[in-house]
């Protein structure tokens, strides 16, 4: 209020001073930091108390260019990098947050990178409808050598590489027609716009895993349990041929059910009316995978609006949230292939 | 480029349901009586930009147009079929924000991979609705404002089809850079006083005799200086901000002369702030250091305050107000009250915190309201529905989860909503080796705004909040929030602070680039800044404009030149734009220039010390009060019912669903969880991050009504409600144990009518300003009682409407908006009962203490027996019950307010569907168990095989009434009878379909339709 500090500000109170080898510095005295990689990837110092379980996991055979590296974009209104960052973490990767910009100007190479991220959040407000500007920017904007990033992006697919948007990354995916892509030439074969509520809404849903699923992201799971936070998620799937694909290549890979793993349409269990009941699709390929809930949300039981009863029920239940399955899968899958890759360069030497 | 304008009209395909038309339609037959028939709604983008035929068309399919859902149309203002006979276009008025524009700007840019003039605007976003009916043009003009925009921000055209106009904002022209003198000197008072009033100085007359008396001692010094004797008008308008009661708070530093009429006592306070939250505090601190508890870092000098969470990083809280511009623009008032909130935690010390969390509580009239509105005054729903999408957009764009909050209705509130508006944030102890809560300037720093530009919105807002609204509020007050150029911002901040680019910063609120320059300069001694290079949002903006205006999402940052390059280089690469606006200096001068021409000279000290202080009377009128003598009460499950479906007490789901609160990934109490996702929590649990299971429990109290009675024990009430809610999910008092490091960081926000008695205008105003005085005694109190510390707050002391002769006050409101450490967050606790046979306890003490009680309030009465808040009582308990968590003692807990026991043990049967048995036997009447208020206490159930241990920890201050049961049924006995006996799913129901719901909620039916349309995957 009106005055100035008289307390305790004056008695400064005594904090830890930190031994900091100050880092590499220029030759003008700045300090070099190598561009948005954050050393930090998006959490305060408080966060790296990891458990010393995880840390013995992640410490065990591993050397730091074995890790996979997940790249999570960010930037012009994405807001869910942090959560995402964390569940690559946990599932045992190297997430690297980047701005967008960083890689539109050519500065950090998506193909440096196994996997590559769109999160959350409301990119460019979702103005023009959501995900538009933000596929229209990886659309159009070229870089130096005339190359726009949908390009890379279709070369890192055609690489075997992975691709995952959640929520605002899963319309961008979808505005940019890499999802659900039946013909192959990236073209917007379906859309998601607003809810058949015609609002926004935070709710947990039951989502049921399509048998026919083909992707590494959803390896071995049934159903699974995580929260819906958005205002146009409702797939609309206008033409007949092409849902009939989709059912056919099982690429409706997730489907709203209800508490017994039925698929339903009815208001709340589908919070917004998709088509196909559908909350999340992959391409042809299974590589691009894309869901409009948020499993990067659910990474730890306690985020569970049931996990006070479901743990005085079990005392041991795991701490692990569905969600974390999914980077689970996908960080052991390129593992996988990545020690195949090696056995084989080894067996043919 | 003047005769290239083209517009693109994107309309949804007839196969498509139009969603936003029917949701017009169907608001406008709800709110307004209209019937318009069947409504299409369209977009629109008109490009001033020279482009070939084919561009447009390129443009307008491959990156406006969504193939699946839109039809385009080129320079066409048509329909798609003939039905419709009226029109509403909606456009922006020249200057205001135009988001959407801005990014069909940015795919532009993309498409054409090339670089557009971002100074200039090029598209302007427009809807345009077509209706079925002929409505006249007083129906079309009614629905444009009430329902589609606000005409202080929106240009409607309207009419039959046929004599449809367009419109397109042209910004810029107007007068140029001009600074005009104001002479003061020569005066007369009454001319002081109009003049203070014509220009909304909000100075009263000694303050405008004390600036008129200060150019006349140092007109001699102006003069060799070169400057003029009499004042410019941005020094008068520096000064109006600076002193405004938003920035000086000089109600709460004034001398206050205090009367109680019933005892006769009388007193001088000096400085309600400095005698009953500084220094009380003050005390606190020195109980909290004694033990070892060094956890306070900053308090009420930063733009929030700060605690330490652990040897690495500092816990950041701020909360406040935004009423007025709420009042008059419910959804921009908002929406700049949540993002203008969030600034204060990012730009505390060096800047660049991470924002955790929002909290918002609400104060309105009653939604259903059906009488004659005053002119100018929204209607409380209008109101209602604003304010929740402002916190929605504010919230959910910024990518900051809301994790709770609270709603109020009291038609008091229908003139003047309070909205407020928290937000904690994380920030490390160090950045780049500077201790993170300073904030240090040397002179020549250089000082940059970053963010967005400057136009002339929210001109007077600091001002203009300081003054009680009426019918001529003017418009300019209002701001424009635009949540993504902030998130731009904020992500930017906290790159640059972590590189050590940034010594300082801080927001731009109330009163502009005036009060925030106006601040950092007391840090260094002065500045010079340079309003030619302040970036406009266009042309025409007066020097002074630009100083005080408080266009948004903007901070302003002190840098070292060294480290000047670097981060505008940072700043281009992140698309955030920074302008070097001038620099810090040590001459004791703030002096503001434009191309070179004085425009202010102003002294720093006259400046923020030249404020008179004030001196106030007030005085304690007894209040009359006495217990009404009701009907026998015959059929309690029926009063259990009315008292569910309250206004007061009633499910807010259907707002709370709205608003994102998980985001992060970090909230583990959220406000509803369960089964059902229905039931309703104390207070929040979030996790700092993810590899700690540290965590912080955020809480609100607020009991307006008890202030009818007693505004002491209100405050008192309000304060133990939020410390409650926090022991209720599984937080622990401060200070218990040497160095525990549990902090405790508590914002108080007083929101109070016109205290300052006038004999014609307010002449209860002593006895107004006596409750206020009471309400900080019992602050002072509670804050010793409880060793919790404030760190920061704030006070709106003029919180009336007025118009057409009649005043709506608000009654006197305080807020106490509480934060606390958990240690770990898996021992937090829920409301819920959880299992079958789990046996149900109360937690403290009930006493005849219906006074102010929802249950009174159903009967149309007051009452008088307030609730008391017994202190010493309530700390042993609240200990006692932190113990037995500890120890795994409880399953649920919930804490008791509004509507007393009886829907506390309600609302805990809400997650699950389990019902309890329970027998009432005190001696206390079994109204008073069953609906009395007393504070202090809790529903909590106990594992049967924890009972004894409970029991013997709990030392007689818990009462077992019954059990957890299966059979859905909530039954409550007394003296060998049923008193209550309800399913609990229909007690459910009842909450959830309560006004609240309805007014907000879903037309469940219609989205079922809509849903029915889609198609089945899995078969």
């Amino acid at each position: 209020m009106e005055d100035k500090p008289l307390m305790p500000d004056l008695n400064t109170p005594p904090h830890q001073q930190r031994d900091d080898t100050p880092p590499p510095q220029t030759a003008d005295g700045n300090f070099l930091v190598p561009g948005f990689k954050s050393v930090d990837t998006g959490h305060e110092t408080t966060e790296p108390l990891k458990s010393q379980q995880e840390q013995a996991e992640n410490q065990k055979p591993k050397t730091q260019n074995q890790l996979v590296q997940a790249l999570i974009l960010t930037g012009f209104g994405i807001n869910c990098e942090e959560e995402f960052a964390a569940a690559y973490r946990l599932a045992g990767a190297e997430p690297t947050i980047v701005h967008l910009n960083q890689v539109l100007h050519g500065e950090v190479s998506i193909h440096d990178f196994d996997i590559l991220n769109f999160p959350g959040g409301f990119s460019f407000g979702d103005d023009l409808g959501s995900g538009v500007v933000l596929a229209n920017k990886l659309r159009y904007r070229k870089n130096a050598e005339g190359r726009t990033l949908l390009d890379d992006i279709r070369q890192f697919i055609a690489e075997g590489k992975f691709v995952l948007g959640i929520c605002n990354g899963f319309q961008v995916l979808v505005k940019l027609g890499l999802l659900p892509d039946l013909a192959g030439n990236v073209t917007p074969e379906v859309t998601l716009t607003h809810n058949a509520s015609g609002r926004y809404e935070d709710r947990w849903v039951r989502l049921k895993v399509n048998p026919a699923a083909n992707t590494p992201f959803l390896k071995g799971m049934d159903t699974l349990e995580v929260p819906v936070r958005h205002g146009e998620g409702r797939l609309i799937i206008s033409d007949e041929a092409t849902r009939e694909h989709i059912v056919q290549r099982g690429l409706n890979v997730l489907t709203y059910c209800d508490a017994s793993g039925c698929e339903v349409s009815a208001y709340p269990h589908n919070p917004n009316g998709a088509d196909l009941n559908c909350a999340g699709l992959t391409d042809t390929t299974g590589q691009v995978f894309g869901l409009m809930p948020h499993p990067e949300a659910y990474l730890s039981l306690y985020n569970h609006p049931e996990w006070t009863r479901r743990k005085r029920q079990d005392p041991t239940l795991s701490e692990e949230g569905d969600g974390l399955r999914i980077f689970r899968n996908i960080v052991e899958h390129v593992q996988q292939h990545a020690t195949q890759l090696h056995v084989e360069a080894a067996s043919a030497s | 480029m003047e005769s290239i304008q083209r517009t693109i009209q994107l309309r949804l395909k007839p196969t498509r349901h139009d969603g936003e038309g029917q949701r017009v339609a169907e608001a406008a037959q709800r709110h307004l009586g209209l019937r318009t028939g069947r409504v299409q709604s369209t977009a629109l983008y008109t490009v001033r930009y020279p482009l070939t035929d084919e561009q447009l068309h390129s443009f307008a399919t491959r990156c406006l147009q969504d193939p699946v859902l839109h039809d385009v149309a080129l320079d066409e203002f048509r329909p798609i079929d003939s039905i419709y006979k009226s029109y509403i276009l909606v456009a922006k008025l020249p200057g205001v924000t135009d988001d959407e524009g801005i990014s069909a700007q940015n795919a532009l840019g993309d498409f054409l991979n090339q670089p557009l003039d971002t100074h200039t605007q090029h598209i302007f976003s427009k809807r345009l609705y077509f209706l079925e009916h002929e409505l006249p043009a007083q129906d079309l003009r009614r629905l444009a404002e009430e329902l589609l925009g606000n005409k202080m921000i929106n240009r409607f055209e309207t009419g039959p089809l046929s004599e449809l106009r367009d419109y397109t904002p042209r910004p810029g022209g107007g007068a140029d850079a001009i600074t005009e003198l104001v002479p003061l000197v020569g005066l007369t008072d009454e001319e002081l006083v109009k003049l203070s009033k014509d220009n909304l100085y909000a100075l009263n007359l000694e303050e405008m005799r004390a600036v008129r008396d200060h150019y006349a001692t140092i007109a001699a010094e102006r003069e060799d200086a070169g400057l003029p004797a009499d004042p410019t008008d941005c020094e008068l308008e520096i000064i109006a901000q600076t002193w405004s009661e938003h920035c000086k708070h000089k109600e709460f530093s004034a001398v206050i002369n205090y009367k109680d009429a019933a005892t006769g006592e009388t007193k001088q306070i000096d400085s309600l702030f400095k005698t009953y939250i500084r220094n009380a505090t003050a005390e606190v601190d020195r109980q909290l250091r004694q033990n070892g508890n060094d956890w306070l870092i900053k308090v009420f000098s930063d733009n929030a305050g700060a605690v330490r969470i652990n040897p690495e990083s500092l816990f950041v809280w701020k909360v406040e107000t935004h009423n007025s511009p709420s009042a008059i623009d419910p959804y921009g008032g908002a929406i700049t009250g949540i993002l203008g909130n969030n600034r204060d935690p990012l730009a505390t010390g060096i800047g660049g915190a991470r924002l955790l969390f929002n909290t918002n509580v609400l104060c309105f009239g009653n939604p259903e309201f059906s009488g004659e509105l005053l002119t100018n005054q929204l209607h409380p729903r209008r109101i209602f529905e604003g304010v929740r999408k402002g916190i929605e957009d504010g919230g959910n764009k910024s990518g900051v989860p809301t994790v709770n909050g609270s709603i109020v209705f009291d038609d008091r509130y229908a003139g003047k909503p309070l909205v407020y508006c928290g937000t904690g944030a994380v920030m490390p102890m160090q950045l780049a080796g500077q201790d993170s809560w300073e904030k240090k300037i040397d002179p020549q720093d250089r000082i940059i705004m970053a963010g967005g530009r400057v136009g002339k919105d929210g001109i007077h807002g600091a001002t203009f909040s300081s003054i009680e609204l009426d019918e001529t509020s003017p418009a300019t007050a209002v701001q424009i929030g635009s949540p993504i150029t902030q998130k731009l911002a904020m992500d930017f901040l906290i790159i640059a602070t972590r590189r050590g680019l940034i010594k300082c910063s801080t927001d731009n609120g109330a009163g502009g680039l005036s009060s925030s320059v106006g601040e950092l300069a007391t840090i260094s001694g002065g500045a010079v800044v340079e309003l030619e290079k302040v970036p406009l949002k266009y042309s025409g903006l007066r020097p002074w404009e630009i100083f005080v205006s408080e266009s948004q999402e903007r901070f302003s940052l002190a840098v070292e030149p060294a480290r000047l390059d670097e981060l505008l280089a940072l700043g281009r690469e992140m698309e955030v734009e920074l302008t070097d606006i001038g620099y810090f200096t040590a001459d004791g001068y703030l002096d503001v220039r434009f191309a070179g021409e004085a425009v202010a000279k102003l002294d720093m000290h006259f400046l923020h010390d030249g404020v008179p202080r004030k001196v106030l009377e007030a005085e304690l009128a007894p209040v009359a009060a006495q217990e009404p003598t009701l009907p026998a009460e015959t059929d309690y499950t029926d009063t259990l019912r009315r008292l569910l479906g309250s206004l007061n007490i009633c499910s807010r789901e259907s707002v709370i669903r709205q608003y994102d609160h998980e985001v992060k990934g970090r909230t583990v109490v959220k406000p509803l969880m369960g089964a059902t996702g229905q039931a309703p929590q104390d207070a929040a649990v979030v996790r700092f991050n993810f590899e700690s299971w540290e965590g912080v429990a955020v809480s609100n109290g607020i009991l307006p009504r008890y202030g009818d009675l007693d505004a002491y024990q209100m405050s008192a009430g309000s304060f133990d409600e939020a410390v409650r809610q926090i022991i209720a999910v599984g937080g622990k008092l401060p200070n218990l144990t040497p160095g525990d490091g549990t902090f405790w960081s508590v914002n108080d926000n007083f929101c109070v009518p016109d205290s300052v008695y006038d004999p014609a205008t307010n002449p209860d105003g002593k006895h107004k300003l006596a409750k206020l005085v009471q309400m900080c005694e019992a602050l002072r109190d509670a804050t010793a009682a409880y060793c919790i510390p404030l760190t920061s707050g704030k006070d709106s002391m003029k919180n009336d409407f007025k118009a057409d002769g009649v005043k709506i006050s608000v009654p006197p409101t305080v807020l106490y908006s509480m934060t606390a450490k958990m240690d770990d967050v898996r021992r937090a606790m829920t409301s819920d009962f959880k299992q079958q046979d789990d046996v149900v306890y109360l937690i403290g003490e009930t006493y005849d203490e219906l006074g102010g009680s929802e249950f009174y309030a159903l009967h149309g009465e007051l009452g008088a027996n307030v609730p008391q808040v017994r202190f010493d009582k309530a700390k042993e308990l609240y200990t006692l019950v932190g113990e037995a968590n500890d120890q795994h003692l409880i399953q649920s807990c919930h804490d008791l307010s509004d509507g007393g026991l009886a829907v506390a043990l309600a609302e805990a049967t809400f997650g699950y569907g389990f019902g309890a048995d329970v027998e009432l036997t005190g001696e206390l009447s079994l109204t008073a168990q069953l609906f009395s208020e007393s504070h202090s206490r809790f529903v909590a159930t106990v594992a049967p095989e924890d009972v004894v241990a409970f029991e013997a920890l709990l030392k007689g201050r818990a009462t077992r009434l019954g059990t957890v049961t299966g059979n859905g049924r909530l039954t409550v006995r007394h003296a060998g009878q049923v008193v209550v006996d309800a399913d609990v799913a229909e007690l459910r129901d009842v909450w959830s379909n309560g006004p609240v719901n309805k007014v907000i909620g879903l037309d469940l039916d219609a989205v079922r339709n809509a849903n029915e349309g889609s198609t089945s995957g899995l078969g």
